[in-house]
């Protein structure tokens, strides 16, 4: 993976936790916020944060998802703004938390909740800041009309290039000339926008917006954070990062069995992915490679079969036989829970001609778990195709082969000389998948 | 040596190769081989390793290529060597780059490593443009110059290479994004074309160091590439880059070219499919929107992967017809010896063994004990004696045994400093020497004279038992045939009025537990007789265990010649000087905890009696 989306409320911690170090006291910024997830016990919150019983309070769902003020989830007032208090907020998370809402068109439930305290603040004082990366050079935007009028005011907002290998002389000079004519304190907002790209740039932020960023004399008030993270910059800027979990977007949980591979996933060198297009779905994959598992998906919906393709997945970088064999079980497990209702399932093991990964070891571990599995894989009605080449492909071909026949599970077996996708269409002609 | 610009690689390019990849370095050997050119890899930089060389196979010979701890080095001493492949892991592979991209004479850089964050992969991109150097990858196989250079693992293995014609130039230029799919592409165009001329595989990650249009860029300058084929990926711009250069006319040469991930439409990008730069940010990221603008553009784009042989093969043999691709000689391929490791794998080779090894085996998942793991040595409790019964005997001793070696140990692991092999430790010790020297000198000093009557008192009173001479007889026997004192008789100060404790507690443990003491009982008898002489005539600590290891391994099952092997080998030995080793150890770090100077002998305690020969 790469670029990641962060909480609202873990990217606020990070600036809080990171302020002294880029910040130290030019500006202050006195972080209050607090999760709220289905595990947290709300009593307890006044506890560890006894500002939440002092302060008016905001609260809004923290869940990656943007445009909450339009879609009403942004709970500030009840009759008038900034006078909502602990308990009401308490009452109005349980309320989200229990309905299932609709965003951008996917159903789901709000699990995590931020409340901050209701900072009052005049229009005039919203100010724009966000930083985002190209190929050869982050762009920083700054302007003086943040909040909900951004948009209405992208004319006015100033767009600048810093190269990616400027110094920090030549950055600060960047800034500080393209400075928006109607920000009024033009050098204390300069300054601010130059520690907060050292500190971007530093953490491997790939994204980075504060919308409003209110800032009244030296205390800024980023009261909205929008971020995205270059996961594999974990072992430069973890440290920095702190405990970041990298939540899927709404209504995109994991099922457990995707969990499962993905954490097997981060604890091998090799790479193992997977992810369920359609359970009920007849034509289940089994591919080595990242881009020929793309191939094998796209000669499926070529050939009219998409809505039957059940999953999405690849194992590439030689994984050893015990994790072949977990990814493999993994994929079986759920493509016998039921029959399909026109026939057989279908099995693609495909490949491209592998460079290293030694085809024999791999599919010996795709071996152990046919064997575990065959009686239910016989049961719910299977096929298989196998299509792959590289170091020891006879072998690993040959042994499947021997292995299905032995199990009684109908097998078709090609190597490099058969179109790496030749497969797909024999599978879905043979059975008669598109009518 | 000096090559056109457009030619990253030819036949006499050298490399550096970063990590000591034994595997991928070999498979390139093995390519030049196969291709007739000089070993390619000159230099290999693994900064942790101590060795200065290692050896791989170049055909049947052996070769030695030279270790260097940083890459500047290495190009000191090879500065006709300008490719680095750098095989450094993620965290390390971008420090790799930048110091090379300063070194004057490397050009080209190849990086393997996936997951490297993307602000030091822009980093090393503008570093490298700036300087106009070339970054392969990184997060790719690399690429291969056929029948002149291959990087590292591209083209898997040697079969492959020769199905896909890798060893040979053919007319096509390859670049793809990934690695798997590039060696699936040569193979299409080596079976519906005649082959690729240069073929480079750019990467999956978002920001490549170089991209596709660079390198057809450079197939367009270069006369051997007929055509090009392209296969892009959803995600990223790259591709809507080529089709503006063929627009433009900077690309004339006929390109065939398709991005894979059509299937993203679907999924609403709601699904990652594939690489860390496959994904769609905005509607002209799509495969179907690039592959539309490539068409568009002039290039030939298939209307599904399924179809990109046909229209490769089409491409062909319209320029073949023209006679703008010539025909191609096929060169002799000589064989690849196989390795050995391999083809005994495969039962095809076999060879006699020098050593044998019956009581462990290191090779499993785990070391095992005579066939036991050590996990269940652990586990099941064996003690220090189960385990010499295991490597030592190969059998698990019953309980009466396995507790009688250890009283045996506890018994002779030490007895004071002033024996001589204590005594020996410590002067070592106080010499300054280290813990081995200081208890080497201890154990050195065991034999005949000290410690060593175990194995004599076994050996004399097993023998007399044998031959059935009564202890009166025995006794005589020693004196007159062996003329020595029987060994494991006799103590300085213990008698039979004091009585040694620790024979007490061996003697009533055997008495107690074996299941017949009869060799002990041959020698009381014995002590009888010599006790009637002299009171301190007694049979020793040394003594009893000699006789109790003969009952204990006649009980177990062993002959009388197989226990005169054991105690020829000194297996009964064996148990003194391990359990004094503990002893010699103690007496080692009593020493360096009291820090005591160089020990000297004192004149006085010396006799000297030294003269001058005559005539000297």
């Amino acid at each position: 993976m790469a670029q990641r989306g962060i909480r609202e409320y873990d990217g606020k911690r990070i600036l809080a936790q990171n302020w002294e170090e880029y910040f130290d006291d030019a500006f202050q910024y006195d972080f209050k916020s607090v999760l709220i997830t289905p595990e947290t016990d709300l009593d307890k919150v006044p506890e560890e944060h006894p500002w939440v019983k002092e302060t008016p309070l905001v609260a809004k769902p923290d869940m990656l998802f943007g445009k909450r003020g339009k879609l009403g989830l942004i709970f500030f007032k009840k009759e008038k703004p900034g006078d909502v208090t602990w308990e009401d907020a308490k009452k109005w998370i349980k309320q989200k938390m229990s309905e299932e809402v609709e965003i951008n068109g996917i159903k789901g439930h709000l699990t995590h909740f931020l409340v901050e305290p209701f900072v009052p603040h005049k229009p005039e004082e919203e100010y724009y800041v966000a930083i985002t990366t190209d190929e050869d050079e982050d762009i920083i935007y700054m302007s003086a009309f943040g909040g909900i009028e951004v948009e209405e005011n992208w004319d006015k907002v100033v767009e600048v290039k810093i190269p990616v290998t400027a110094s920090d002389e030549e950055v600060k000079k960047i800034i500080s000339q393209n400075v928006p004519k109607e920000i009024k304190d033009k050098e204390k907002y300069a300054d601010f926008v130059f520690r907060l790209y050292k500190l971007f740039k530093d953490l491997h932020f790939t994204y980075l917006e504060i919308n409003p960023l209110v800032m009244v004399g030296n205390r800024v008030y980023p009261l909205d954070f929008v971020g995205r993270v270059d996961d594999t910059a974990q072992f430069v800027a973890g440290r920095k990062w702190g405990e970041l979990e990298f939540p899927a977007g709404f209504g995109r949980d994991l099922t457990p069995e995707e969990k499962y591979i993905k954490e097997m996933d981060e604890k091998s060198g090799a790479s193992l992915k997977l992810t369920i297009l359609n359970p009920e779905g007849r034509i289940w994959t089994l591919v080595a490679g990242g881009g020929a598992s793309v191939v094998y998906a796209d000669t499926v919906a070529d050939l009219g079969a998409v809505k039957e393709l059940a999953n999405y997945g690849e194992y590439s970088g030689n994984p050893s036989r015990a994790e072949t064999r977990e990814y493999v079980k993994t994929v079986f497990d759920l493509m016998t829970r039921n029959r399909h209702p026109q026939g057989d399932k279908i099995l693609i093991i495909g490949g491209a001609i592998a460079n290293f990964t030694d085809v024999a070891k791999t599919f010996d571990g795709i071996i152990d778990a046919m064997k575990e599995y065959a009686d239910k894989l016989k049961k719910v009605g299977i096929r298989i195709y196998v299509r792959r080449g590289g170091p020891n492909y006879q072998i690993g071909l040959k042994r499947i082969k021997e292995a299905a026949e032995e199990l009684g599970i109908p097998i078709e077996v090609y190597g490099p000389e058969t179109h790496m996708t030749e497969i797909v269409r024999k599978a879905l002609d043979e059975n008669k998948v598109v009518a | 040596m000096s090559k056109p610009e457009y030619l990253l690689f030819d036949r006499n390019t050298k490399a550096i190769f970063w990590n000591l990849n034994r595997n991928a370095i070999q498979r390139m050997l093995d390519y030049d081989y196969v291709v007739g050119r000089d070993p390619s890899v000159v230099a290999i930089v693994a900064p942790t390793q101590s060795r200065k060389f290692d050896k791989f196979f170049y055909g049947t010979n052996e070769i030695m290529i030279p270790i260097y701890k940083s890459t500047t080095e290495a190009a000191k001493d090879f500065p006709e060597a300008d490719v680095l492949l750098n095989f450094a892991s993620f965290r390390t592979a971008y420090d790799v780059t930048m110091e090379a991209l300063e070194i004057p004479t490397i050009r080209t850089i190849a990086i393997t490593a996936e997951g490297i964050p993307e602000r030091f992969a822009r980093t090393m991109r503008i570093k490298a443009k700036e300087l106009g150097k070339w970054i392969i990858g990184p997060a790719t196989v690399g690429g291969i110059a056929p029948g002149a250079f291959r990087i590292a693992n591209t083209g898997g293995t040697i079969e492959n290479i020769v199905n896909s014609k890798l060893h040979r130039p053919g007319s096509v230029g390859l670049v793809t994004r990934s690695g798997g799919l590039f060696n699936e592409l040569s193979n299409v165009i080596a079976r519906n074309a005649n082959g690729i001329a240069e073929g480079i595989a750019i990467g999956g990650d978002r920001y490549p160091g170089t991209d596709f249009l660079d390198h057809m860029l450079r197939y367009e300058k270069n006369p051997q590439v007929k055509f090009m084929v392209l296969l892009g990926e959803v995600g990223g711009t790259l591709e809507l880059r080529v089709a503006e250069a063929i627009k433009e006319g900077k690309i004339t040469k006929p390109v065939i070219a398709w991005c894979i991930g059509t299937i993203s439409k679907f999924f609403g990008g709601e699904v990652q499919f594939g690489h860390a730069g496959a994904k769609a940010g905005a509607e002209a990221e799509t495969a179907d929107a690039k592959n539309a603008a490539l068409r568009e553009a002039g290039a030939y784009v298939p209307s599904s992967f399924n179809e990109l042989p046909e229209l490769i093969r089409g491409v062909y043999e319209e320029l073949h017809a023209k006679g703008e691709i010539p025909e191609i000689k096929e060169p002799e391929v000589p064989p690849i010896p196989e390795d050995y490791a391999k083809a005994l794998k495969e039962g095809k080779v076999r060879k006699p063994t020098n050593f044998i090894c019956t009581i462990s085996d290191d090779r499993g998942e785990e070391a095992t004990y005579c066939g036991v793991p050590i996990s269940e040595v652990v586990e099941k409790g064996y003690t220090i004696a189960d385990v010499i019964g295991l490597l030592w005997f190969k059998q698990k001793f019953p309980q009466w045994a396995s507790q009688f070696l250890d009283m045996v140990i506890k018994v002779v692991a030490d007895h004071g400093p002033a024996v001589s092999g204590a005594h020996n430790t410590k002067v070592t010790a106080r010499a300054g020497k280290d813990l081995m020297s200081s208890i080497v000198t201890g154990i050195l000093t065991i034999g005949p004279r000290f410690g060593g009557a175990i194995d004599g008192a076994a050996k004399y009173f097993k023998m007399a038992k044998e031959k059935g001479m009564d202890p009166v007889e025995f006794v005589d026997y020693m004196k007159k045939v062996e003329k020595i004192p029987i060994p494991g008789i006799g103590h300085r100060i213990k008698s039979t009025k004091n009585p040694d404790k620790r024979v007490e507690l061996l003697k009533n443990f055997a008495k107690e537990n074996f299941p017949s003491t009869e060799l002990l009982d041959y020698a009381l008898e014995v002590e009888k007789v010599t006790t009637s002489k002299k009171e301190n005539l007694i049979l020793n600590v040394d003594g009893t265990i000699g006789v109790l290891l003969v009952d204990m391994f006649r009980a177990l099952g062993y002959s009388d010649e197989q226990i005169d092997e054991l105690i020829n080998a000194g297996a009964f030995n064996a148990f003194f000087v391990l359990g004094r080793t503990i002893g010699f150890i103690g007496h080692y770090l009593d020493e360096k905890r009291l820090d005591m100077p160089l020990y000297r002998h004192p004149t006085d305690d010396i006799l000297y009696d030294v003269k001058r020969p005559e005539g000297a």
